[in-house]
């Protein structure tokens, strides 16, 4: 058990816990951040996604220790108020989900590709997204989603 | 320290699917209905009682209740508020809005004045689950006749104030219109200080589907806004004051039994409370870390005899069926004289198809919060049948139902798959002892192991035909994987068809479109095979054995739409295959492309055309259509539960691929929008055609035939795959 400090979503939380512990139980566990998900705890379907400095990582495997000094973003930060982050709105217009209980990790994983590349290929998006898992099988809206989102940004909006 | 004097309780393993139903219909009576929910303006739905004996599983009525049995109710607030309670639940099938819809467009109110309580069952009427694409033919239905019924209360109120004939008034936006004089109540004022309380009778007009605005429209997930921000809980992310953290030990195989337990090293963990009774083991403690170390320390012994495994399954299977005596009557038809039909046909074929038993995989995997306070259990947990949940618990804990309180947050899906409470019964098992609310979520392993699978099967078909092409004899043996879909639609005089159930090597249940997929594969595969035989079009020789219209007109409108006729690329093959299906017609078309020097096949295109009659949600009914698609490639290519000795082998995603972005092939549905025709459900009928068109496409192309799903192995010897 040791102190630590975490900067998620531009925020600072102070908590005790052992280093080895999974961002992903720090996160539901001891912040009430549920929004990042359990999907399977081996990296393989990308429900926990979050954003470290800017990057998709899976939280499940990243141990505490792996954190410090890094800035997370989490599905809750995204939205700038009550203003929806364009993957968010384009998810919203595509309908591009069911249960969305993987819509979490998918739209962290599209800012991810989006932060590194502003005008990614249907060839890019399979490649960045080919390891997050959508069980109900929206994979075609959640592509169109994704380059809705790609003109709002190149647009410089909002 | 474990608690010592408890009543012992069994947990049953295998309880899942359509258990015996439960004594009592209602929590609450008509007066308890004003104190949750403030003064108004509540309506009922009375069932006939042939649908209450279908729908509810023929319960009688407590004393105190609703008059009649009850299938929805309605509540409009003194805010002008409007819930409506259904006992069917959201698993990502879209329900929660397309029932929004319906009452919207029925009681002519704003969507956003609308909003459901779903699956709760102190407040919603009893309901056996939300399974069997039952929710849009019934349900939805339903709320639209409450709705309907509403409207006209409040037109009468409007009138008996005004002094004025009701035909002069008109609903609109909320409000009650005077047409003469413009002048307009708001439903909120109109309920303002009433407690009236109607129950209808199950027969208000409708507004018929041609004239609907709301209803037939592509309206958005109503509540979209909180999954995209991550607001929305889930049942795994529930939480209480207090709360601990559950964990199960589980066995080292199936059907094993607890030999001996020593959990002394996993007591000495600071806050942790270990449970054993009977053959569950199991610990809590304050945070899900120290639960999972405690696990790691219980040291328990099992014993278990030596279990069939998947390599020999089939063999299994076509040995090991159930004595006739057990079945149900209706597992055979038998029509005509098929051995004399066989006996004089120069035109025959036999062949065997297998199917394997495959996982639901629901992203979020069983989870269940369970809170005691004193004899009252409160679980919030995820299943398509919060009341058959509520019976388990009942039952594992000797408490009346009526003292057991289950609520179903919209959850991670289920697919079939969340029908039975087992995990709501070990996190209750676990809360009892710990004195604390206590969480337990299933990790992806347990989730592969210990749910239940859809039905592995193998199934033998027999056929004449005669030289025109119609078929004369049809004869098709289900071993285990289930009777839905068995029966023929094509039009066949001779038939034996049976369904022989078997004692499963593995716990077995309900999947989207139950046996169907299994059934609609070896019948659609084996009609290719005869039309191959004969040199005929795969679609003309089943439009000539095949008189049913509605039917006729998916294979026929899907055909114009893939262009069924057109040119096809070299190395390239078409498939077709379709069928009938919870009310719904679906024809499926697949495209496949064969490169050779790669030796990789590539699924191009799939169309599928379906009918499920007044379409209610256009956008969500596209959502399923194409989903089921796509979850369908995976049980058609490669998912596939390998198991040995009581064991599954392949409990993780790294072994169980399922499907992924770039198995996706170009998709398009057609949707015959029949507002002539009930509206029905569309969960499921959609994934039964893609399999054997799939098969049906790479024999166009390659001339090689599958006859087992998944397909994906059956390539290997040919030194072919799928990419």
């Amino acid at each position: 058990m040791s102190e630590t400090s975490l900067h998620i979503n531009g925020r600072e939380y102070q908590l005790t816990a052992d280093r080895q512990t999974s961002l992903l139980a720090v996160l539901r566990e001891f912040l009430d951040l549920t929004g990042s998900k359990y999907g399977c705890g081996e990296g393989q379907c990308g429900a926990c996604t979050v954003l470290i400095d800017g990057k998709a990582r899976r939280s499940c495997l990243l141990p505490l220790s792996a954190t410090e000094g890094k800035q997370i973003t989490t599905i809750e930060g995204l939205a700038k108020g009550e203003q929806l982050h364009p993957v968010q709105q384009a998810f919203l217009d595509e309908g591009a989900m069911q249960c969305a209980y993987c819509t979490s990790g998918m739209i962290i994983s599209a800012v991810s590709l989006l932060n590194a590349n502003r005008n990614p290929s249907d060839e890019e998006i399979l490649t960045a997204m080919q390891g997050n898992i959508c069980r109900c099988g929206t994979y075609p809206r959640i592509l169109a989603a994704i380059h809705k989102a790609a003109g709002v940004l190149q647009r410089g909006q909002p | 320290m474990t608690p010592k004097n408890e009543v012992p309780l069994t947990i049953e393993p295998e309880r899942y699917e359509f258990t015996a139903p439960a004594t009592y219909v209602f929590q609450s009576g008509r007066r308890d209905f004003f104190k949750i929910l403030g003064a108004g303006l509540f309506i009922a739905a009375a069932l006939s009682k042939a649908e209450a004996a279908q729908e509810s599983g023929g319960r009688r009525n407590p004393e105190d209740s609703l008059p009649q049995e009850i299938s929805a109710w309605l509540h409009i607030g003194e805010n002008g508020t409007i819930t409506a309670f259904t006992g069917k639940v959201e698993v990502g099938q879209n329900i929660r809005t397309s029932l929004t819809q319906a009452i919207a467009e029925e009681l002519k109110a704003p969507v956003e004045s609308i909003s459901l309580v779903m699956g709760d069952t102190h407040l919603v009427p009893f309901d056996m689950g939300t399974f069997g694409s039952r929710t849009t033919p019934v349900m939805n239905l339903r709320l639209r006749r409450v709705s309907a019924a509403a409207r006209d209360v409040l037109l009468a109120m409007a009138a008996k104030q005004w002094n004025v004939p009701p035909s002069q008034l008109k609903a609109e936006s909320g409000k009650i219109l005077d047409t003469k004089t413009n002048r307009s109540l708001s439903y909120a004022q109109l309920v303002k200080g009433q407690q009236i309380a109607q129950v209808i009778p199950d027969e208000d007009p409708l507004i018929p589907p041609r004239e609907w605005t709301v209803a037939g429209q592509s309206l958005p997930k109503v509540d979209g806004r909180d999954f995209v921000t991550g607001k929305h809980r889930y049942p795994s992310d529930q939480k209480l004051p207090d709360m601990f953290y559950g964990k199960v030990v589980r066995p080292s195989a199936f059907n094993a039994t607890l030999v001996s337990v020593d959990t002394k090293e996993a007591e000495k963990l600071p806050g942790v409370i270990v449970v054993r009774d009977a053959n569950f083991v199991g610990v809590a403690a304050p945070d899900s870390a120290t639960a999972n170390k405690a696990v790691s320390l219980v040291r328990a012994e099992w014993h278990a005899d030596p279990q069939t495994s998947s390599r020999e399954l089939f063999d299994y299977l076509k040995q090991n069926v159930s004595p006739r005596e057990e079945r149900n009557d209706n597992s055979r038809i038998e029509t005509g004289n098929l051995n004399a039909a066989l006996a004089s046909s120069t035109h025959t074929r036999q062949q065997t198809y297998t199917i394997n038993y495959i996982a639901h995989a629901p992203l979020e995997p069983r989870a269940a919060l369970a809170h005691w306070s004193d004899d009252q259990l409160t679980v919030w947990t995820g299943t398509q049948r919060p009341f058959g949940v509520r019976s388990e618990l009942a039952e594992a804990f000797h408490v009346p139902e009526e003292k057991i309180h289950v609520l179903m947050p919209d959850m991670g899906s289920g697919y079939g798959g969340k029908h039975s409470g087992e995990c709501a019964v070990e996190a209750a098992r676990l809360a009892r002892a710990a004195k604390h609310p206590v969480k337990l979520v299933w990790t992806r392993e347990e989730e592969f192991t210990w749910a239940y699978f859809r039905p592995a099967g193998l199934i033998e078909v027999r056929s004449a035909v005669a030289d025109d092409g119609k078929i004369t004899a049809w004869e098709f043996h289900n071993y285990n994987s289930g009777s839905a879909g068995i029966r023929t639609y094509y039009d066949i005089p001779n038939q034996r068809i049976e369904f022989h159930p078997v004692d499963s090597p593995l716990r077995q249940g309900s999947y989207r479109a139950l046996a169907s997929s299994a059934n609609h594969f070896a019948r659609e595969v084996h009609m290719d095979e005869i039309a191959h035989s004969l040199k005929m079009d795969p679609l003309e020789f089943r439009l000539k054995n095949l008189k049913e219209e509605r039917l006729r007109a998916v294979f026929e409108e899907g055909a114009k739409k893939f262009a069924w006729s057109g040119t096809k690329a070299a190395d390239h093959g078409f498939g077709v295959g379709g069928g009938y299906e919870k009310l719904g017609y679906v024809a499926t078309f697949v495209e496949v492309a064969v490169n050779h020097s790669s030796g990789e096949i590539k699924l191009v295109r799939i169309l599928t055309a379906f009918d499920c009659g007044a379409v209610v949600n256009p956008d969500g009914l596209r959502n399923q259509l194409i989903g089921a698609n796509i979850m369908g490639i995976g049980g058609a290519l490669f998912e596939s539960i390998e198991f040995e000795n009581g064991r599954i082998l392949n409990n993780v995603f790294s072994k169980y691929r399922v499907p992924r972005f770039r198995d996706v092939p170009s998709i398009d549905a057609l949707l015959l929008d029949r507002k002539d025709q009930p509206s029905v459900g569309a969960g499921e009928a959609p994934i039964i055609g893609l399999a054997p068109a799939i098969s049906n496409a790479v024999f166009d192309a390659t001339g090689i035939r599958l006859r087992s799903m998944p397909m994906g192995p059956l390539l290997a010897p040919h030194g072919l795959r799928f990419s």
